[in-house]
């Protein structure tokens, strides 16, 4: 059975740099400013785990978490 | 001003080690060796020149000194011959610590998010077009001097609301600021006073006619008192705007494409996969990270278990953690489809580059509407290419040869 994926930006650390909203657009919003947060609950829609696991990967501030639940 | 002395030549390094010095022309024209050598030798090294300056080496040492304002000031961000007193709020937020900081820059924010570069795209692709228009037929082109340099300068002008064809006054300013300026106060001194008598014209201006740029935005801006921004404060942001806007970026396309000119496989692959442009951009900002930027050390401390001591500025090269082998596997190759790349070309921490989302929509455009017009070109065998010196590295002359028919 697929394991369910959740992400996470932790507003502290994130300094807007966007990498996530570019590669996984459908998984993070941005504020006014530009700084990111998870789009809904976090919730990784089935078919988005990659997507997930390269926004992570990319964020040179290391504030995405993507949590196995 | 006229009796100040010319400013000291620096005598040829012989000893990276202990006595780097980066406006040697040895660092000027392929810094990447020296980076590689040093960082084997330590995460941290140190100058007597410029009056002491340390370089971290690696990438965990850069990323340190980047989130550590506490001993690491933004009071001075150039490495210099000299050490001038400080003016208050010289250009906020780049220069300024917390808890300063966070208000100034949370001002500057939303007038450059994705979206809002969204809705500059047609225009800086425009921009492109007519350059390229200009050259299309001929068979050599200086690519630095025709194209590169001309796309930031005009996005940001268009930004700002002031006029594109005042481009030449600006780039001069840049260079007498970042490059000249390193080892000539008066210099640096003569064009901040003229970017600043250059802007209150065009405050002036909109007290009478509001316009709908970044100027007004500024001047209608408020503080955390709810009163509006003093001149000097908008003054500074502006001739920040300007500065940081326009050679680094031209910096960055610039060195896209020379990449490009003498990789023949990246090219090709490009025109045959436009879609990779994005993750390709990502990795020439790594490989060749414009932006060197520095601190001041206030207080001391230890980086990577080196001990940092006040008195000393650090030149924080982002470039040369961006080549750094333990973060990056094949550090010194280009991948075009390099798929993981937490690179710091914008900076780490509270001072992550305000203009990031416009630098990469421009080097994106930039690049995509040059190679869909002029998908084939090279290295012209009989110029050569030179690069800036200092703070921010880039090709100021590239020529090229267009065609197929070379």
């Amino acid at each position: 059975m697929a394991e369910r994926l959740k992400v996470h930006v932790d507003p502290d650390k994130c300094q807007g740099h966007a990498r996530c909203k570019a590669l996984a657009p459908e998984l993070f919003e941005l504020d006014e400013y530009g700084n990111a947060h998870e789009a809904g609950d976090g919730t990784v829609p089935a078919g988005l785990e990659d997507k997930a696991w390269l926004a992570k990967s990319n964020c040179p501030e290391i504030a995405i978490d993507v949590i196995e639940e | 001003m006229s009796d100040v002395s010319q400013p000291a030549a620096h005598p040829p390094v012989t000893d990276w080690l202990n006595d780097f010095d980066h406006t040697d022309p040895q660092w000027t024209e392929d810094p990447f060796p020296i980076w590689d050598e040093l960082r084997a030798a330590s995460p941290v090294v140190h100058t007597e020149r410029f009056l002491g300056c340390y370089l971290p080496t690696t990438y965990e040492a850069v990323r340190a000194i980047a989130n550590d304002p506490e001993h690491f000031s933004s009071r001075r961000i150039i490495v210099r011959d000299a050490r001038p007193e400080i003016t208050k709020s010289a250009a906020p937020p780049i220069t300024s610590d917390p808890p300063v900081h966070k208000p100034a820059k949370q001002l500057l924010l939303p007038p450059f998010t994705p979206d809002a570069m969204k809705k500059l795209e047609p225009r800086v692709r425009a921009i492109c077009n007519e350059l390229i228009d200009g050259f299309i037929t001929e068979k050599q082109v200086d690519a630095a001097a025709r194209y590169t340099k001309h796309i930031p300068v005009r996005a940001i002008a268009h930004m700002l609301g002031i006029p594109e064809s005042d481009s030449d006054l600006f780039i001069n300013w840049i260079h007498m600021i970042l490059e000249l300026g390193i080892k000539d106060e008066n210099m640096l001194l003569q064009a901040v006073h003229e970017m600043s008598d250059y802007f209150s014209a065009h405050i002036e201006e909109r007290r009478s006619r509001p316009t709908d740029d970044l100027i007004s935005y500024l001047m209608n801006a408020r503080g955390k008192d709810g009163q509006p921004l003093e001149e000097e404060h908008v003054l500074g942001s502006l001739r920040l705007l300007l500065i940081a806007g326009i050679d680094t970026t031209w910096s960055a396309i610039g060195s896209s494409l020379w990449h490009l000119a003498h990789t023949p496989a990246d090219r090709e692959r490009l025109v045959a996969e436009p879609e990779l442009m994005p993750t390709a951009v990502e990795e020439f900002l790594r490989a060749y990270s414009p932006v060197t930027m520095a601190r001041e050390v206030v207080k001391e401390t230890t980086v990577s278990g080196c001990p940092v001591k006040p008195g000393n500025m650090v030149l924080l090269s982002f470039p040369a953690a961006n080549r750094d082998p333990k973060m990056f596997p094949d550090a010194d190759k280009v991948v075009i489809d390099r798929r993981e790349n937490r690179h710091a070309a914008f900076g780490l921490g509270i001072h992550r580059c305000v203009g990031s989302n416009l630098a990469r929509m421009e080097m994106q455009v930039a690049l995509e509407e040059w190679l869909k017009r002029i998908p084939d070109f090279a290295l012209d065998p009989a110029g050569s290419v030179t690069w800036s010196q200092g703070t921010v590295r880039g090709p100021r002359q590239l020529p090229f040869l267009l065609g197929k028919a070379m």
